[in-house]
């Protein structure tokens, strides 16, 4: 019984220190990451030429976000970005060839 | 005899192959006259009714009753105010005493419908815009905005001295200047912004059809009317304005007024519409 209930001490306190960054508020460095990684995919974006409106305003949000401290929301704003840019990215790559499709003929 | 038979039936195998393998290929070149014809014959035969010069005239050749607002329209012009501006800037001589005549062939009256072309020194398009500004730069003057009021006056005066003269848009035997007609094909039918539109969504696959209140106009004689002055702007827009706001309105950032893409968009789409007579500057709702 004893030894039981120091394994379920233990296994508590593994799955609270599991679960403790999930619920914790985003810090700054949380923000700069998410920045970071949307930046890069909007910039892969821009060299495809196909950047979208949509990625430049919630990358804007993110970083108004992020100067009023409010992280959770900038992380939040800089993974809308990221996705959008990727999708961009996407659009850009497949498009390569799909366009010929359109042509008339 | 087996022997020679086998042979001769392989030899003939692969010339057979070699024959069909090459239309695949013809596909994917490019042959400006063939793609200028078929780009006419699919809007003359979308819109039988119009006569070819017709489609100078964008959506207000498509709708009777535009075409009532447009005939109003023309008699006191909206963009009137443009082309008597554009008129005195043409004139008037730069701070060296030279004008923007001196920049271009016939003192630069009545040869709208040559622009762009390939400049075979450079290896690029040059559209009107590109060399009106240039001209500027040459005589020693600041460039200007090339979707502001000043370059859409210029243009306007400048079309206005060509109206009724028919695009005349040459490729030279030069495989860069085939390369920028293709490079403006590709640009006019890629699919971009979060909407996930192309030109040719809008301009091709759907003229005539209203995208909220506003009736699409063909992609054919689209540009004759430039510069143009639209309602929904509140003033004049060139045509540098023209592609950088379409591509804002699909959700797409727009390149840089005169990037190379856009000049050979330009290109394209003005080679296209070869033998239709200019008739800007335009008014469109």
């Amino acid at each position: 019984m004893k030894m039981f209930s120091r394994k379920a001490i233990v296994a508590l306190a593994l799955l609270v220190a599991g679960a403790a960054p999930a619920l914790a508020a985003a810090s700054e460095a949380d923000f700069k990451a998410a920045y970071a990684a949307a930046d890069a995919a909007n910039k892969q974006a821009g060299t495809l030429r196909d950047q979208w409106t949509v990625t430049a305003s919630a990358l804007a949000a993110a970083k108004k976000a992020a100067d009023a401290g409010n992280f959770d929301s900038a992380v939040a704003e800089a993974k809308e970005a990221e996705a959008l840019a990727k999708a961009s990215v996407f659009q850009a790559t497949s498009e390569k060839d799909a366009w010929k499709a359109e042509i008339i003929r | 005899m087996r022997t020679a038979i086998q042979i001769i039936s392989a030899a003939f195998a692969l010339v057979t192959l070699a024959l069909v393998g090459q239309p695949a290929k013809a596909t994917d070149s490019v042959d400006p006259v063939a793609d200028a014809k078929a780009f006419q014959k699919y809007f003359t035969t979308k819109f039988p009714k119009l006569k070819l010069s017709d489609f100078v005239n964008g959506p207000y050749s498509l709708n009777e009753d535009m075409h009532r607002q447009w005939v109003e329209k023309e008699e006191f012009p909206p963009y009137e105010f443009s082309l008597d501006a554009g008129k005195e800037m043409f004139t008037k001589p730069f701070k060296n005493g030279k004008t923007y005549a001196d920049c271009f062939a016939d003192k630069g009256i009545g040869v709208r419908q040559n622009y762009p072309y390939f400049d075979e020194k450079e290896g690029k398009v040059v559209t009107l815009e590109l060399a009106l500004n240039r001209c500027r730069e040459s005589n020693g003057e600041a460039p200007i905005s090339y979707v502001k009021d000043d370059m859409a006056a210029l243009t306007a005066y400048m079309a206005f001295t060509s109206r009724g003269k028919p695009f005349d848009i040459k490729i030279p035997s030069d495989p860069r200047a085939l390369a920028a007609f293709e490079n403006g094909r590709e640009y006019f039918y890629t699919r971009r912004g979060q909407l996930n539109f192309s030109c040719a969504s809008c301009h091709v696959q759907n003229p005539g059809e209203r995208i909220r209140a506003e009736i699409l106009a063909p992609a054919l004689g689209i540009l004759n009317a430039m510069p143009i002055y639209r309602s929904e702007w509140g003033g004049m827009g060139t045509i540098s304005r023209r592609f950088t706001s379409c591509n804002s309105q699909t959700r797409g950032v727009p390149l840089e007024p005169q990037s190379d893409e856009y000049r050979d968009l330009e290109y394209y789409l003005s080679y296209v519409s070869n033998g239709l007579p200019i008739s800007g500057p335009g008014a469109r709702p």
